[in-house]
């Protein structure tokens, strides 16, 4: 099972590195490789039916990561649904590409998304299987974008990432919790562990996670909207992605916890509400729809809920049903959609007002869309009779009066479906030729094939269901409640309620399908009432952040240097006055500290003066006398402090300094005074807080003894070691002499900066 | 003296700090400064203040003993005196090729010219 998903994910990339000709070549011959997986998988059927395959590779055991799948009964219907249908779908965009500028692209992608969708619904392991159910997200995403050139199908992608996406890291917290209190994150073990799961306080949150993941990748309300949006993908894309396969992995996660989590808080109550909900809502929104994808989307919505409402029932019938219904909705879906992407392709128009009449050119199609429309409305003998009968016998044996509320509802949605399926199959074909088309778009063989392939394959099931009862649902059922059971497909009941209400559904549908004429005005209003939904108030939600930040980074971004100073020193004064209230007291401790003397105090009275030229004067020459006065300042300082050493050093420098300053003084601009008041305020303050700090801190500092070691160790050895008696030359030259190699590079640098800067000619 | 020196060293960083914050090029310049000279009065200080006795060992001494100035500061403030030498010049001429070339007068202009870029 790894090596097909590494091969999947082998191809993908390998398929990237053809040039154009030559992959589209190659890649005619890439329905091969769902071919031959679906053959791998089908020969493992009979080890399946007695008990689960499984592989083992240790990835990183320290934090029980491995690499381990399982092939049981649930993710042997799901491999099925993902090679057989991918098969159909390689085979048929092979024709459908054809011509497109990122042809070979499309198959990187698509087989990618088919390794991960494999990986998905084999992993044992709760952290790969999170792996691949983001990749699954991410190839989605990269599908509905794939016509990127288009804003809509860019916009769209986005938002089925950021929904399905945001989903899959609230699972990944759920896989987390689950996996502290088992212990494990290996599927196998949790399902086993059961009681020490139900017995956790933390499983309302775990439930709620779960729920969160999956309710967002199968679009069930509130999170629907991206469903529909998806199908700008080109429309292989949304048979395979988002109807047959990757939308039913939420399905896929809850069927595989509901063992375990069955009964357990609200787990049911929520799973029939929400889906219960989604289903009439999915249903009704259908058949208001004049886009045939927005219709398929829509009644894939539906059925995703129905799914659900079928977990949240969790009886053995109602599981039962649930597997059926999974294949029979992916057979019917998935037929719909190609008839639909070959209308597309032909016509060059989905739009069911201006579609009619096709069955004149295109019997074959038609057949097919009829056969597909047909196992969805659930007529004899096909598949999806048996689905819908199962479904609504689950509800009914029950004899609870809840469910038979709820069996009201599957009928009422099942109406509007049987509609939809009508709308979305026959419609197209009959009635008066609309656009007449003149010459008639040849229809591929590719083209036709696969949904053929489906409607017959529908009918084929629909009257031997044994076949596929015995070897694909019963061993579901067996991998969720580990018990075997018998066989309960019929195909012909007798005259029992459930049938009754069967055919009921049917008729009404009817009825519905030709009384009801599609038109704009009804999605308009549609349109309208959900004017407060969740999509807009997602969309309201990210306006929100997006000006928030946009007025923070203002705020804080505003592009004046002064600004960003002023910002920082703030956050910094902030910083240290917080780290002084709580850090240390600020005492004035005494300083027992040298006298002043006089000449000290003219010097010092002198740089105080120097600085508050600068200050207020105006002139640039003052400002650099005054400079001069305050760099002689701390010359004298350092003399008087036994520093000879800096006192050259301030000399020298300051004095070159100057010499700078004045040769560049009638290239620099004059000073402005540009003074706002309120400004001018607000800086005195931050500099003047700011200032206050510093005297603070070095007060504080002083006061504290600090350990002379290091300066005690150069006192001693600058001699001995070093030869040199000015210690601090010592230290500079000797001691850490490699230092000072480095600050002279850095001069150097500096110096070869100015020197290039003033040479420099600008072109321009 | 030691207070006086603090609060100098204090007056100093204001000063500088205001300077820098206006929009003139040239105060920043000279804000650079006066902050370079507050900082290394800071160290100075730091290292504790001592009169008349340089770090230099005696005539016919082989080790510095008793009272002496803490070497160790005034080596780091020497590498620092030049350092910040090398950033003015650098800022000064950077600053004066902007102001000649781009003819920038203030830190505003600069950032009206990019937007209007």
């Amino acid at each position: 099972m790894l090596t097909a998903i590494i091969i999947c994910f082998g191809l993908a990339f390998f398929f990237f590195l053809f040039n154009k000709d030559f992959g589209e070549r190659i890649l005619k011959w890439s329905p091969l490789l769902p071919a031959s997986l679906l053959i791998y998988f089908l020969s493992k059927g009979n080890e399946v039916r007695q008990g689960a395959l499984q592989e083992f590779t240790p990835w990183v055991p320290e934090m029980g990561i491995n690499l381990s799948f399982k092939l049981d009964g649930l993710s042997f219907l799901f491999t099925l649904l993902i090679c057989g249908i991918g098969t159909l779908v390689y085979f048929y965009s092979v024709n459908y590409m054809k011509n497109h500028p990122h042809f070979i692209r499309f198959f990187s992608f698509l087989t990618l998304f088919m390794g991960s969708m494999l990986g998905l619904v084999l992993s044992d392991n709760l952290i790969t299987l999170f792996i691949f159910w983001e990749l699954t997200s991410i190839s989605s995403f990269f599908l509905i974008g794939f016509n990127h050139q288009d804003k809509n199908a860019r916009k769209s992608a986005i938002t089925a990432l950021a929904i399905t996406g945001g989903g899959g890291l609230l699972l990944l917290v759920g896989f987390v919790i689950l996996g502290i209190i088992a212990g494990s994150y290996e599927l196998s073990v949790l399902i086993e562990s059961g009681d020490l799961i139900a017995e956790s306080i933390y499983l309302p949150i775990v439930i709620l996670l779960l729920f969160a993941g999956a309710f967002t990748k199968s679009a069930q309300l509130p999170f629907h909207f991206w469903l529909p949006d998806a199908m700008r993908a080109p429309t292989p894309i949304s048979t395979y992605l988002h109807s047959a396969t990757m939308v039913k992995a939420g399905v896929y996660l809850l069927a595989r916890f509901s063992p375990i989590m069955d009964g357990e808080f609200y787990w049911n109550e929520i799973l029939i509400i929400v889906g219960g909900t989604t289903m009439i809502y999915g249903a009704v929104n259908s058949i208001f729809k004049t886009d045939l994808k927005a219709i398929l989307a829509y009644t894939t919505i539906s059925a995703l809920g129905t799914m659900m409402l079928l977990i949240g029932i969790g009886t053995p019938a109602a599981l039962l049903a649930l597997a059926a219904f999974i294949i029979v909705h992916a057979l019917y879906k998935a037929g719909l959609f190609l008839v639909t992407g070959a209308i597309d392709k032909t016509e060059k128009t989905r739009d069911l007002l201006a579609l009619g009449g096709l069955m004149k050119h295109r019997k074959l199609l038609f057949a097919a869309g009829l056969l597909a429309a047909v196992s969805g409305a659930g007529l004899i003998p096909s598949l999806g009779y048996h689905g819908k009968h199962l479904i609504y016998e689950s509800l009914y044996n029950e004899h609870s009066s809840f469910l038979m509320v709820i069996l009201g509802l599957v009928f009422l949605a099942n109406i509007f479906i049987v509609c939809a399926s009508f709308l979305a199959g026959v419609k197209p074909f009959t009635g008066k030729i609309i656009a007449e088309q003149k010459p008639v778009n040849p229809l591929s063989m590719f083209l036709l094939i696969p949904p053929l392939l489906l409607g017959v394959g529908g009918l084929i099931a629909g009257v031997f269901p044994a076949f596929i009862e015995k070897n694909v649902v019963l061993p579901v059922y067996q991998s969720l409640s580990g018990k075997s059971i018998d066989p309960a497909f019929h195909l012909l009941h007798g005259l029992d309620f459930v049938s009754i209400l069967s055919w009921l559904t049917i008729i009404f549908g009817l009825i519905l399908y030709f009384f009801f004429k599609p038109s704009l005005h009804y999605q308009n209003t549609l349109n309208h009432l959900s004017k407060v939904s969740s999509r807009n108030l997602l969309k309201e939600l990210i306006d929100l952040v997006k000006k928030l930040f946009s007025t923070l980074t203002h705020l804080l971004q505003n592009g004046y240097l002064r600004y960003y100073t002023a910002v920082i020193l703030v956050f910094l004064i902030i910083l240290i006055v917080f780290r002084m209230y709580t850090g240390f007291g600020i005492g004035f401790q005494a300083v027992e500290g040298t006298s002043i003397r006089f000449i000290e105090g003219v010097t010092i009275f002198m740089m105080v003066v120097s600085i508050v030229m600068t200050l207020y004067t105006d002139s640039r020459v003052v400002s650099v006398v005054a400079l001069g006065g305050l760099g002689l300042g701390m010359c004298l300082l350092y003399l008087f402090f036994s520093a000879p050493d800096l006192a050259m050093t301030q000399f020298a420098i300051d004095t070159l300094t100057v010499v700078l300053f004045v040769l560049l003084l009638r290239n620099l601009p004059l000073y402005l005074n540009k003074v706002d008041r309120r400004l001018n305020i607000k800086d005195i303050m931050i500099s003047g807080i700011f200032g206050a700090i510093i005297t603070l801190i070095t007060l504080e500092v002083i006061a504290v003894q600090s350990s002379r070691e290091i300066s005690q160790f150069y006192a001693e050895n600058a001699y001995l070691l070093a030869k040199g008696k000015n210690i601090v030359n010592v230290i500079l030259v000797d001691f850490r002499g490699a230092d000072t190699l480095v600050e002279i590079i850095v001069l150097a640098v500096a110096g070869l900066g100015v020197f290039s800067l003033i040479k420099l000619k600008m072109n321009d | 003296m030691e207070t006086v020196l603090a609060i100098l060293t204090g007056f100093m960083y204001a000063a500088g700090i205001y300077l820098i914050l206006r929009r003139s090029l040239v105060k920043l310049i000279v804000g650079l400064i006066i902050l370079g000279n507050g900082s290394n009065l800071l160290i100075f200080l730091l290292g504790g203040i001592t009169r008349g006795n340089p770090p230099v060992i005696g005539e016919n001494e082989s080790m510095l003993t008793g009272i002496y100035a803490d070497p160790l500061p005034q080596a780091l403030i020497l590498t620092a005196i030049v350092i910040s030498f090398g950033l003015q010049a650098f800022a000064m001429v950077l600053l004066q090729r902007e102001y000649v070339q781009g003819g920038v007068e203030d830190f505003d202009s600069i950032k009206e010219e990019e937007e209007a870029l």
